[in-house]
């Protein structure tokens, strides 16, 4: 089943065109990679994903649906059904870690107060945080603290979409490999679909099933992490050179 | 057809059916798909009994929310009787043992009025030393400056210049005017009253002139300019754009408020002659109407009743009102802390205070001018 659809897309801001005919569709279990050079427009792909921009021309459907389909009360509904990260985590800055882990279930109303705090809880031990970091304010956190705690509210409501915007860019290796195989593991345990942007070839090739590389406005290729990788075209070639350096010696001494 | 058919499946809502032997929960058990009927899940949930069997086999989805809903109604334990599909106890799990969370921090509380007293004082003494700082910084600056005139940020000033002033032309000519007309209005009804219609230039040209016109710009501005500079400062401390400069090596004070607090001293007395001058023609026209007085006579008379020195006055104060509000300004906004809030209370907190110095150093004003530029 089909949970993102994209079909024919094209964006354009004043004269700059992003996108010249897109088609993308995003199975259930799918951990799609979008990469492609700075400024070919992933994070506009993702916002249009997530009904926060609109195409220029195309359709987008989520969940088979275009974003402004149906009723207030149904788009709202639908709007719960994935999580989103941003790339600077944009947290709230004025309420506290719990408390924005806790908004979106608040904002759904019914649950309990108590219900509430072990939801929260949980979900901080899920992104391994300490207990102690859910009453420090967003400023108090570290950069792979604000990622953890973002994603924590991005999985408050166990969406069946997780939309991650640069989720390891500015962690340290160790942070980003913890990173990934956190997503991994939900992945597995929850059934989450999940569609990121990245420029790390290592969680890419540690955290996709499927890549679709952007180039030229287009999506150049969709496949496997290994099709892609047998590719021959430019980008691919200078996204993955750092990889295929690593496999033979650079220098004798390497030996 | 098909899409449909998906759909439906998708969002099969959560079922309780209640049998002789037990409860049978089907459906997808998640936040979202509970949600619609939750009230009357809890109330079947709670009509269960301890022995009853469980059977979640026909559950689809189990999310945290959904566990922890069944969890404590089994009282945080498994049921002896349950029939569970193994990919649900991962859902389990994870809420069995959440950590506890910090108790909140008490709630801080003023025990006594001393101590209130006391942090009150303390916060008065730490704005007056972030104040005694910011004229120390910045005059050191303007001290500085003369003997590298390369490092003089025309630019910064200029521009500020312009955003402060020359900006703020139109809506304080509208403010003038309409001010002038009003006063003189009023003032020409009781006038007549004791066929004193003269005394109409004499009240303007006082009243304007030395008073209003500085008072009432500086209240437009301090909204104005005193606001947006407290904003720009505050995010541009929030985005650590601020830091930033510091690890260039460029001084905040010399780029960032001196040229500021230069442009609006400079700009400020301009805006007041601007504003007092469109007072006094709305004064003049409301006079010719209510009063028919000529309003070539209205300003010939002017300079006689009036004495010069008012007007030096007036711009004098403009200055001071205008250095004013721009230290404030960037007092509140290099105080902003990174969070939203802080901005808000920060830029509140600018405008109310530069409004409520601009009073308070009117006053002195009046007390200390006393004696000048009144005709004896």
């Amino acid at each position: 089943m089909s949970v993102v659809d994209i079909v024919d897309v094209k964006t354009s801001f004043g004269r700059l065109q992003v996108h010249d005919g897109i088609n993308l569709s995003v199975k259930q279990g799918d951990l799609l990679a979008l990469v492609g050079g700075s400024g070919e427009g992933k994070t506009t792909l993702l916002r249009h994903i997530a009904g926060l921009s609109a195409p220029t021309s195309g359709e987008v459907r989520l969940f088979g649906e275009r974003y402004d389909q149906g009723s207030y009360r149904e788009r709202r509904l639908r709007r719960q059904r994935f999580g989103m990260l941003f790339q600077h985590g944009a947290l709230f800055s004025a309420l506290t870690v719990y408390d924005n882990i806790a908004f979106p279930l608040r904002e759904l109303g019914g649950l309990h107060e108590d219900e509430v705090e072990t939801l929260v809880m949980s979900r901080l031990a899920l992104v391994e945080l300490d207990p102690h970091t859910a009453r420090q304010m967003p400023a108090q956190l570290s950069g792979g603290m604000i990622k953890r705690a973002a994603l924590a509210r991005a999985l408050a409501l166990e969406p069946e979409l997780l939309l991650l915007d640069e989720p390891t860019a500015g962690l340290d290796p160790d942070r980003s490999a913890g990173f990934v195989s956190l997503v991994r593991s939900l992945h597995d345990s929850l059934g989450l679909t999940v569609v990121f942007v990245t420029h790390d070839v290592d969680s890419l090739l540690a955290l996709a099933n499927r890549v679709a590389v952007m180039a030229d406005r287009r999506i150049l290729a969709c496949d496997t992490p290994e099709e892609i990788m047998c590719l021959d075209h430019a980008f691919i070639d200078t996204f993955f050179r750092s990889l295929r350096q690593y496999d033979e010696p650079m220098t004798p001494w390497m030996r | 057809m098909k899409l449909r058919a998906h759909h439906a499946e998708a969002l099969t809502p959560p079922r309780i059916d209640i049998t002789r032997a037990g409860f049978a929960l089907h459906g997808h058990w998640t936040l979202a798909c509970m949600r619609p009927r939750l009230h009357a899940l809890r109330r079947d949930l709670a009509s269960s009994a301890a022995e009853m069997s469980w059977d979640l086999s026909g559950v689809e989805r189990l999310d945290a929310f959904g566990a922890l809903l069944l969890w404590r109604t089994w009282g945080q334990r498994y049921p002896e009787a349950l029939v569970m599909p193994g990919l649900l106890v991962n859902s389990f799990e994870r809420i069995q043992h959440p950590p506890e969370p910090e108790p909140p921090p008490p709630p801080h509380r003023m025990h006594s009025l001393f101590q209130r007293l006391g942090q009150g004082l303390l916060e008065v003494g730490s704005h007056v030393r972030g104040m005694i700082e910011l004229i120390g910084h910045v005059t050191s600056e303007l001290w500085r400056l003369p003997q590298h005139p390369g490092e003089i940020p025309w630019v910064e000033t200029s521009a500020a210049a312009y955003k402060t002033g020359v900006q703020a032309l139109p809506v304080a000519a509208l403010l003038g005017f309409l001010i002038g007309i009003v006063l003189s209005y009023l003032s020409a009804l009781q006038l007549q009253n004791f066929g004193a219609e003269t005394f109409l230039i004499n009240i303007l040209g006082f009243g304007v002139i030395r008073e209003l016109g500085p008072v009432l710009v500086a209240i437009l501005v301090a909204g104005r300019s005193g606001s947006a500079i407290t904003a720009q400062l505050g995010v541009m401390r929030v985005t650590e754009e601020i830091d930033a400069l510091a690890a260039m090596g460029v001084s905040r004070h010399q780029r960032l408020i001196l040229p500021k607090v230069v442009a609006l001293t400079l700009a400020m007395p301009l805006l007041v002659a601007w504003t007092s001058g469109l007072a006094l023609v709305g004064g003049a026209l409301a006079a010719k109407m209510q009063l028919n007085i000529d309003i070539w006579n209205f300003f010939e008379r002017l300079p006689t009743v009036v004495p010069l020195g008012n007007i030096g006055i007036g711009l004098g104060k403009g200055a001071v009102f205008g250095m004013t509000i721009a230290m404030i300004g960037c007092h509140y906004g290099l105080r902003v802390k990174p969070n939203t809030e802080s901005l808000s209370t920060n830029t509140t907190a600018s405008v109310v205070s530069s409004i409520t110095a601009v009073i308070i150093i009117d006053a002195i004003f009046a007390v200390l001018t006393r004696t000048l530029g009144v005709p004896r």
